[in-house]
């Protein structure tokens, strides 16, 4: 259950900003131009979204192929149910794992229901690391894949 | 190639852009550049795809809405028809190939939960292949930042 609400000053700064800000020295002044909101509104809004977490941050996203992390693996794991939430608390706080998840098998074509993100340079030091992720599960895992990418196919942020 | 500013303005600025009169101005003091050099710099670099945006990155299930993962088994005569089917919606953010026989994985972003079904039913209407949505049933962890 969503526990936030935005009223329509948030929603058109969302919509404003949803694509980037402006590389400008006073980018906030110009959603405020394009909004016809006045400054310290936007500021002000745009500080409280971040404290509800409705703006999980504001910066640069980088292009992780562009700096290096060549062997982008999702590994996924046929963890036993009871065990999952424990485990999947393990698996989330190992440094090379940037998103863990628990997600619905469809069996028999897919029983997987751990997904960990495992990000390394090249595909051995990826291996490397699911190899510990392995051991950590132990006799709770009944198995595991791991998908490489192999295309970017479209990468954009929100749009409401 | 990066150099070792450009590491340090990704670095630093994957969380670091303050709301205030001067943004650039805040972070380029801390980097001892001036504001002028680090705008010319994240331009530089959201130009030539070192970064992918620059800005605010919105939760959207906070505002009531919701993401989910779908993944599809598309054989590969189907697979370059199904793709820009795919990437045509709007509401689908993120859209990568993997090396398996589910090898179209995508998410998309809903501001209201209720939409979902529709548009799950109408992406396996226009590419004739069934769509499996796997949603989060627990999150464990989301890391939001790269060491450059």
């Amino acid at each position: 259950m969503p526990d936030t609400k935005i009223d329509n000053i948030d929603r058109k700064i969302i919509l404003a900003t949803q694509a980037g800000l402006p590389l400008t020295q006073n980018p906030y002044h110009d959603i405020a131009d394009q909004t016809g909101l006045d400054p310290g509104i936007v500021m002000q809004r745009m500080k409280m979204m971040l404290e509800r977490g409705v703006i999980r941050r504001i910066g640069v996203v980088p292009n992780h192929y562009r700096l290096g992390y060549r062997a982008n693996g999702m590994s996924v794991w046929d963890v036993q149910d009871d065990k999952i939430n424990e485990l999947g608390k393990k698996i989330g706080a190992l440094e090379y794992v940037s998103h863990c998840y628990h997600r619905p098998r469809y069996l028999p074509e897919w029983p997987y229901n751990l997904f960990a993100m495992v990000h390394g340079r090249d595909r051995e030091s990826t291996e490397h690391h699911v190899k510990q992720i392995a051991g950590i599960l132990g006799d709770a895992a009944h198995g595991y894949d791991i998908l490489y990418s192999t295309r970017i196919l479209k990468k954009t942020g929100l749009r409401i | 190639m990066m150099n070792k500013l450009d590491r340090a303005i990704i670095n630093h600025l994957q969380g670091g852009m303050p709301v205030c009169e001067h943004p650039f101005a805040v972070v380029a003091m801390q980097l001892n550049i001036t504001e002028d050099m680090l705008i010319e710099r994240v331009q530089a670099l959201l130009e030539d795809g070192t970064l992918s945006r620059f800005g605010p990155l919105y939760d959207v299930e906070k505002i009531g809405g919701i993401y989910s993962l779908i993944a599809m088994k598309v054989p590969v005569e189907g697979v370059n028809k199904v793709i820009p089917v795919i990437n045509s919606y709007p509401e689908v953010a993120h859209n990568y190939e993997r090396d398996h026989e589910f090898n179209l994985w995508f998410v998309v972003a809903l501001d209201t939960e209720d939409r979902l079904p529709s548009l799950l039913v109408d992406i396996e209407e226009r590419t004739g292949y069934r769509v499996y949505n796997m949603p989060k049933l627990d999150e464990y962890y989301v890391g939001l930042k790269f060491h450059a």
